[in-house]
């Protein structure tokens, strides 16, 4: 206790600018499961979420992080207008965990236009539209059901769940690959301590789709095995689906709740598709989270790293963990439970890092046998035990697109 | 509380067929005078490398080539700013192409129109030109996506007490989307935002509107290019008029903004 009152002691100090907001809801649907405990249990028992590919239209031999049962969930009837697999997916995971309820408290508590909803994804409901090219009319025109669809467009997402959820604050999809949903507890920050809303709801949808399965075969990135994050004898990433949402509120509503207390965010200028080499895009984000949160390194008691099993990343993200942090911080990829879940991987670890503080137990890097040489002692393959005051996610994108988020426990 | 703030706009760049940068667009919107721009193809997005600038698409050159105006206008150096780029529709034509591969051939997609298939690929490749390491962001409103980018932008510089560019483009639809998506012409806007700016143009007094019980808005202007919603702004700092201004940031969240020079 008197460590973790240090810890707040010094965020007092140092991080007057950023005020830390209190996550006082959080769920996450993915391969590895759907809702919190489920995922938590596949965690702890090692029970990876990945199979051999069976989407039969997209027949490509690789392993997947499907979620079960999104082809057998239609939309309600109100709703079938928004019909995707992504909004499927959106609304199981909202109606996971209680989250719907909890987020239409917040609505009425605040006014449905002082709650914010900041979503990312990477390609929304592309998923339909190719759907719609496969089953072109005589006249080679969109089907009548898909020209009246409300899915062809990035913001397809943020605005079914605002009409899903009647939230009229201020209302964004991010769309910066792999780390937009991440970014969206930056911009939910800003909007919050700028006075513009009173709550936020974030999250991330991106759903298993022909353009990211065969885009990522085409730069010979999808591993033909189940993904190795992190492994010397690694292949490539295995792609994923996952849907997440978390609620966030001033930090004195619930003092109990986990925290966010800092993001960075940054751009490597580099390469389109490549990480920098040295990691210097990346080590700026991680750098800004802890700057803005008051935080050393050594006070991190555990990261979920962005680990996607590119030989690449995994090969920079590796050295920049081992020259910024001590041996004692426990660093892991989760993509081996639900594949690299692309937009929705932000929030999905983020979650992933919130479960971490409430539950005392870090994951390893499932599927990793033998370490690429680049780790640091930081990075583990077992599952640990272990008190988590601090936990940071890791997100990086195409574009050389980074964001770090920082998060800590609330008052016990 | 009606949250408000106030911000400095330092530079403006402006792109379409006809009207290819700010002193056109301005002296069009400003005493409606004809000019005779013959249509301009191909933005030049001369802060581009040779060699992406021939490989860039127009979703990235349009986007670039406002931006570049406006850090110009601004005298900002594009490596120093933080960014907002905002789209409705991303690269419409790569997409296209995808989305009709897909149906025909999937193991034919190319791996460079797919990585410029995301809809942050006009902010890397500006972060890229003009080695910029600060945070990027690309983001998305449907018909709104103007006023929420400004939003979005304005928060940022005022939240973190420096300069941000926000940029806001569509192209032209094309291909079977032509029916789905309504832009019919590319346009793209850049204005460089700073807090307690001395040297601003003009100044937006913002604050958060009535809010409106419309339904969802779909498609804002004539053109039905979303960034056209920045036209009214656009008109006023070519007239240079103070007025009051109001633009959707949500199909129900909308910014009433006092103009001031």
């Amino acid at each position: 206790m008197l460590y973790f009152r240090a810890v707040i002691d010094l965020l007092a100090r140092l991080s007057a600018e950023f005020a830390p907001l209190a996550v006082t809801a959080h769920t996450v649907t993915c391969a590895a499961g759907r809702g919190r405990a489920a995922l938590a249990r596949a965690l702890a028992e090692r029970k990876s979420g990945l199979r051999e590919n069976d989407l039969v239209e997209y027949p490509l031999p690789c392993w997947i992080g499907r979620v079960g049962g999104i082809e057998d969930s239609p939309l309600p009837s109100a709703w079938a207008a928004w019909e995707s697999r992504n909004h499927r997916l959106a609304w199981m995971a909202l109606n996971t965990d209680g989250f719907h309820d909890r987020a239409t408290a917040a609505i009425e508590r605040y006014g449905a236009s002082r709650v914010a909803l900041i979503l990312g994804t990477s390609t929304s409901s592309i998923g339909e539209t190719e759907y719609a090219y496969r089953t072109l009319d005589a006249d080679g025109r969109f089907m009548v059901a898909q020209r009246e669809r409300r899915v062809h467009e990035t913001h397809a997402l943020g605005a079914f769940v605002q009409q899903a959820l009647g939230v009229h604050g201020p209302c964004l999809t991010i769309a910066t690959a792999c780390s937009s949903s991440a970014k969206v507890f930056a911009s939910a920050q800003r909007l919050l301590h700028a006075g513009f809303a009173d709550a936020a709801i974030v999250g991330g949808v991106d759903t298993l789709c022909g353009s990211v399965l065969y885009g990522f075969n085409a730069l010979e990135l999808v591993s033909p095995e189940p993904c190795r994050p992190f492994d010397a004898d690694r292949h490539g990433l295995s792609l994923g689906e996952a849907a997440g949402f978390a609620l966030l509120e001033n930090g004195q509503v619930d003092k109990s709740a986990p925290r966010l207390v800092g993001c960075g965010e940054s751009a490597d200028a580099y390469h389109m598709s490549a990480p920098h080499p040295q990691g210097l895009g990346a080590e700026r984000a991680l750098r800004e989270a802890l700057t803005r949160a008051g935080l050393r390194a050594q006070d991190v008691d555990y990261i979920n790293l962005h680990g996607t099993a590119s030989r690449q990343n995994d090969e920079v993200e590796a050295a920049l963990i081992a020259r910024m942090f001590p041996a004692t911080t426990f660093a892991s990829s989760t993509k081996g439970w639900t594949g690299h879940t692309l937009g929705a991987a932000g929030i999905t670890e983020a979650c992933v890092a919130l479960l971490a503080i409430e539950r005392g137990f870090a994951p390893g890097t499932l599927n990793a046998r033998a370490l690429d040489p680049a780790c640091g002692p930081q990075i583990r393959i077992d599952n640990a035990q272990r008190d988590v005051r601090v936990a940071l996610s890791n997100s990086f994108g195409f574009g050389g697109n980074n964001c770090c988020l920082a998060f800590a426990a609330g008052d016990a | 509380m009606n949250p408000a703030l106030a911000i400095g706009i330092e530079g403006i760049g402006v792109w379409s067929p006809e009207f290819p940068d700010w002193p056109s667009a301005r002296a069009a919107l400003g005493d409606g005078a004809k000019v005779a721009v013959d249509p301009v193809a191909r933005p030049p997005a001369a802060i581009l490398p040779a060699g992406e600038r021939r490989r860039a698409p127009e979703s990235v050159l349009i986007a670039v080539e406002a931006a570049q105006q406006a850090c110009a206008m601004a005298r900002r150096d594009p490596g120093d700013l933080a960014h907002v780029f905002v789209s409705a529709y991303g690269d419409i034509a790569i997409n296209d192409y995808l989305c009709a591969t897909l149906a025909r051939a999937p193991n034919e997609v190319s791996p460079t129109k797919f990585h410029n298939s995301v809809h942050n690929a006009p902010a890397g490749y500006w972060t890229i030109a003009g080695g910029c390491m600060r945070a990027s962001t690309a983001v998305s409103a449907g018909a709104a996506s103007f006023g929420s980018g400004l939003l979005e932008a304005a928060v940022r510089a005022h939240v973190e007490s420096e300069p941000v560019l926000l940029v806001a483009s569509d192209v032209a639809t094309c291909g079977r989307l032509r029916e789905i998506i309504p832009s019919r012409r590319a346009f793209a806007v850049a204005l460089v935002l700073a807090p307690q700016s001395s040297r601003a143009l003009a100044r937006l007094h913002m604050h958060v509107g009535e809010v409106a019980s419309a339904p969802p808005l779909l498609h804002a202007s004539a053109s039905g290019n979303p960034a056209a919603a920045c036209l009214p702004l656009l008109a006023a700092l070519a007239r240079r008029e103070s007025c009051r201004l109001q633009v959707a940031a949500g199909p129900a969240y909308s910014l009433d903004m006092e103009i001031s020079f």
